[in-house]
């Protein structure tokens, strides 16, 4: 005990004199190197590819890929195309009808209040479904506050059936509600106190959970279908890459759901504009962004109007102009990275380039177009290029195909996916491969993965379990691990949320990090401790798992290994 | 798995504290008997570039109402009533966000000082690098590992609180990480583990992992955790009369308050508040709606609330206000305003020379705007962090806390 004391005590002293020096970076990047190159066992490399390619190993999934071969099994996951479904996603998903609509369809079907109202009086559209009509009045018909007047749910039940729905568990209650005939449960869900809904609603089969959902709130649908979606996806698919690609393109391309329309833009955006493309080429992934409502909304390129076009100065209540936001994001977090050699000036220029880039009736889930009125025709240089005056759409296009085939765009986008599927500061000499990989196929990012799982460096010593699960990892990983049924993933999105990544929430236009550094830290620890516990013992509502796998010996309580260091990194 | 310096330097400065194994109950008995009259310092970071001109308005100023036709504050009623749309006049040039009247009487009664054209001398624009920048407290500097205030914890000679360092949040803000110990808490409340024979499990397998990161990571959550256990047994109550804004902000000093009055060894305290970066619209059809002004009316009256929730206490606590760079001093084409340079710095306390706004006003005509469109920066923040951790804190090793570089100090704090 002593002689490790004193051994820390010398260690300590010797870092502490090493402080601010840059000669310790040098020192620990020359030992990383060594670690990069040791090559784990080959016992350990399904283990490693199912951690970092997937949501993680469920039960026996390791003896399955060892008797598809490894080789066989990472090609089908970089061709998720030639693989089959699991039949138990699109069963899943069925009951969230919002994934499949159109932005246009998810106002009319999952309006605001102000939006209900102004369907009733005629100045929206009304949906085709006549019991979205019935529901669209009654949300209508809501005083503004908020505020309903407190049914008289006597008249509606026993007394024992009201002492059940009032304090009983959230499965009495379902059974109180349920006693009735489909009809009746209509008329009782619109009375139906906001908490209690609440708490019904991860309980209920699909169609009455969807009637429930309506009645707490239209607008909350869309965000919970895209939080349990996918988490179901994470859990659930055999095209466990692409799902993890999809959540790192979007964060990569984050879009704040909050935001305004956004909320009724992300649900296409993911579904149409990133999901497509993951294992597509950049400049197309770019340029479906760069187009979407979405994008557009959030960073604010849809009011972006040219200082001399002919569109601006017009109107006198909102005075327009040149808009920054999307331009710089574009530069700094999409493309370049923010050391990737760009000036204000560019940014500047940029944002030039990109007006009239807007959307069509953003409010009711309109599409991009380009309004030349809108764009500043002036000639522009970016980043030494000259785009000559004259030009419309096309000069946001060429700015992109500026961008995407620049070595700095390379290196960044090669460096962000080495950080996700090797290590927090991976090696140099791979990112420079993957980007050598990047340009040489005009960015093809099925190439750059292969580039990646082929190299030394994904199966070194230095880059096993050394990476820290993020909340969304975490959580589609244990689930995962103990072979839970999700019957609806609303209970886990909330425990993600617990974690510290509330799903399409990042306001901030860099998404989520890459590094586990941010996870590491006392309130997401105990937050995962007892989300372990809760999930092992069936205390997550939605979820239902059985109990045996998780005691192990050594570790009798339910979810200890869940809740344990080792499981917290992949 | 591989280690980095900052795990190595957390780790060995884990192991120097030592005595963990020791009972919680007597670690308790060690922590309470720790010095009560600890100096304290709370740190709240506005994420996302506040306004500053529309915070701190220089309604003195001829061009700020030229490159604001639609965003200025108008200037103070002349005489009279004060129009609740107005600026509230401090010095005859400057005055605040109508939204922030109730920080108006701190002032007035110098508590609160303020300082302008403050901020960091790094160019970037970015959100992300500006926030890290001010948080590592070494601007243009990536390779910093930790941040400003795990460096300003003035070295222990006993064995310290687990919960002298801390912040309100999911995450643990860059500017409290480090080789110190510092604990980032959601809610006091859910704080702990409810099956205690869990929660050994749990502590043991932390402790005894060969994981280093989580290894200390561990321990240090569950000194903490031991240590909160007695503070969630108690309901907390303010002040009376005192009522903080409902939010997340708000929740966020109310807990902060709590524990430096539960006196469980608390000296430095983060918070954020997120939701500043007005490209569009940041203002309604009048000064006193909008965007910025409800999150000012949060902001505000948040602060005051601390304040006089703690009481007498405040002698003995400075709270530091900052963000990571201004807006431009024009509004843009979208009633908004785009990333700036310079910006403002609220500094709060018992023993704070407040009542006035330090650091030179370097105007706003168009040769005097930074790069032709943003407040110049007069002010290093650092000058402002500096004098609290040196003369507040009482950590004189400046040269540790912001390396290359030697704040000078402005006077904001009495001796």
């Amino acid at each position: 005990m002593r002689g490790r004391a004193a051994v820390v005590l010398v260690i300590s002293l010797f870092v502490s004199a090493l402080t601010g020096a840059a000669a310790s970076k040098t020192r620990h990047a020359r030992r990383d190197a060594h670690l990069f190159q040791e090559q784990i066992p080959a016992e350990q490399r399904i283990d490693q590819a199912l951690n970092r390619l997937t949501f993680g190993p469920r039960p026996g999934e390791a003896e399955q890929v060892k008797s598809t071969g490894l080789k066989k099994w990472i090609d089908l996951q970089l061709h998720p195309d030639r693989m089959r479904e699991n039949p138990v996603v699109a069963e899943k998903l069925k009951a969230l009808d919002s994934l499949a609509m159109s932005s246009r369809d998810l106002v009319q079907n999952f309006p605001a209040p102000q939006m209900a109202r102004q369907m009733v009086n005629g100045t929206l559209p009304f949906p085709a479904d006549p019991n979205r009509r019935i529901l669209i009045r009654k949300l209508a018909a809501r005083p503004q506050g908020e505020q309903t007047q407190r049914p008289d749910l006597a008249r509606l039940f026993t007394p024992q059936q009201l002492r059940e729905l009032r304090t009983g568990t959230p499965e009495q209650r379902l059974a109180a509600l349920q006693a009735f005939p489909p009809d009746q449960q209509e008329e009782l869900i619109a009375d139906l106190p906001p908490n209690v809904l609440q708490g019904l609603i991860p309980l209920a089969p699909p169609a009455l959970r969807r009637k429930l959902e309506l009645a707490a709130g239209p607008q909350q649908v869309v965000v919970r279908d895209l939080a349990e979606g996918k988490l179901l996806r994470a859990i659930y698919s055999n095209r466990q890459l692409e799902e993890v690609l999809v959540d790192f393109w979007y964060n990569h391309f984050n879009v704040f759901l909050d935001k305004g329309a956004d909320r009724y833009l992300v649900t296409a955006y993911e579904r149409d504009v990133i999901r497509p493309r993951v294992l597509g080429k950049f400049r197309d992934l770019l340029e479906a962004t760069a187009k979407s409502p979405a994008m557009l909304f959030y960073l604010d390129n849809w009011q972006s109007v040219g200082v001399s076009a002919p569109q601006a100065g017009r109107g006198v209540a909102v005075r327009r102009g040149l808009n920054e936001n999307y331009g710089r994001e574009l530069l700094e977090l999409h493309t370049l990275g923010v050391d990737g050699g760009y000036t204000q000036k560019d940014v500047t220029e940029v944002a030039r380039c990109f007006t009239g880039w807007t959307i069509r009736q953003p409010q009711q889930g309109g599409e991009f177009f380009f309004n030349p009125r809108m764009h500043d025709r002036g000639a522009k240089k970016v980043l030494g290029v000259t785009i000559p005056a004259g030009g419309g759409m096309e000069d946001g296009e060429k700015v992109l195909d500026i961008l995407a085939r620049n070595p700095a765009t390379a290196h960044f986008i090669s460096r962000k996916l080495a950080m996700r599927f090797v290590a927090d500061d991976p090696p140099p000499a791979l990112v420079d491969r993957m980007a050598k990989t990047f340009l040489k196929t005009n960015g093809d990012l099925r190439a750059v993965m292969k580039t990646m799982t082929d190299s030394k460096e994904f199966w070194s010593v230095g880059a096993y379990r050394s990476k820290m699960k993020s909340p969304l990892e975490m959580v589609a990983s244990a689930v995962r691990a103990v072979n839970g049924e999700v019957n609806s993933a609303i209970g886990l999105d909330n425990q993600v949320a617990q974690l510290g990544e509330p799903l399409y929430r990042k306001l901030e236009p860099t998404g989520y990090s890459n590094s586990g550094e941010e996870w590491i830290n006392s309130a997401g620890l105990l937050a995962r401790m007892n989300f372990a516990l809760n999930l092992a013992n069936n205390r997550v509502a939605g979820v239902k798992i059985d109990a045996a796998p998780t005691a192990q010996p050594g570790a009798p309580i339910a979810g200890i290994s869940l809740g344990a260091p080792e499981f917290q990194r992949h | 798995m591989r280690t980095t310096r900052r795990i190595f330097l957390r780790n060995s400065a884990v192991a120097m504290v030592g005595a963990g194994t020791a009972p919680v109950w007597l670690q308790r008995a060690l922590y309470a008997s720790a010095a009560p009259r600890k100096k304290i310092l709370v740190a709240i970071f506005q994420r996302g570039a506040a306004d500053g001109l529309n915070i701190v308005v220089p309604h003195g100023e001829k061009a700020y109402y030229a490159l604001r036709p639609t965003l200025a504050i108008p200037r103070p009623a002349v005489t009279g009533d004060r129009r609740a749309d107005a600026t509230i006049d401090l010095d005859g040039f400057f005055g605040l966000h109508p939204w922030l009247a109730p920080l108006e009487p701190l002032f007035q009664e110098r508590h609160l000082a303020i300082v302008d054209a403050v901020g960091s001398p790094d160019p970037s624009r970015s959100h992300f690098d500006a926030q890290d920048y001010m948080e590592s407290g070494t601007p243009g500097l990536k390779a910093t590992v930790d941040g400003w205030m795990n460096r300003a914890l003035p070295q222990e000679q006993a064995k310290a609180s687990p919960l002298r360092a801390l912040s309100l949040g999911p995450v643990l803000p860059r500017s409290l990480r480090g080789p110190r110990p510092a604990v980032a808490l959601q809610s006091i409340g859910d704080f702990q583990i409810r099956n205690s024979q869990a929660a050994q499990a749990f502590q043991q397998l932390y402790l005894e992992s060969n994981d280093p990161v989580l290894q200390a990571a561990g321990r240090e959550t569950f000194e903490a955790v031991a240590m909160l256990q007695a503070v969630q047994k108690q309901p907390y109550h303010p002040a009376a009369g005192v009522e903080y804004p409902r939010g997340r902000f708000g929740d966020s000093l109310r807990q902060i308050a709590q524990l430096i009055k539960a006196g469980v060894g608390v000296e430095m305290a983060f918070a954020d508040i997120g939701g500043w970066d007005h490209h569009v619209n940041e203002q309604g059809t009048r000064a006193s709606e909008g965007q910025l002004a409800t999150l000012l009316q949060e902001y505000g009256s948040a602060l005051s609330a601390f304040w006089h929730d703690m009481g007498d206490g405040m002698e003995d606590i400075v709270l530091v206000t900052m963000s990571e760079f201004g807006r431009t001093a024009h509004e843009n084409g979208n009633r908004g305003t785009d990333h700036g340079h310079a910006n403002c710095m609220f500094v709060l306390g018992g023993a704070v020379r407040g009542g006035k706004v330090y650091g030179r006003w370097p105007g706003l005509e168009r040769e005097q705007l930074y790069e032709g469109r943003d407040l110049a920066l007069t002010t290093d923040f650092r000058d402002v962090l500096g004098e609290l951790v040196a003369d507040h804190l009482g950590n004189p090793d400046l040269g540790a806390v912001f390396p290359g570089y030697s704040p000078r100090s402005l006077g904001l704090v009495g001796v």
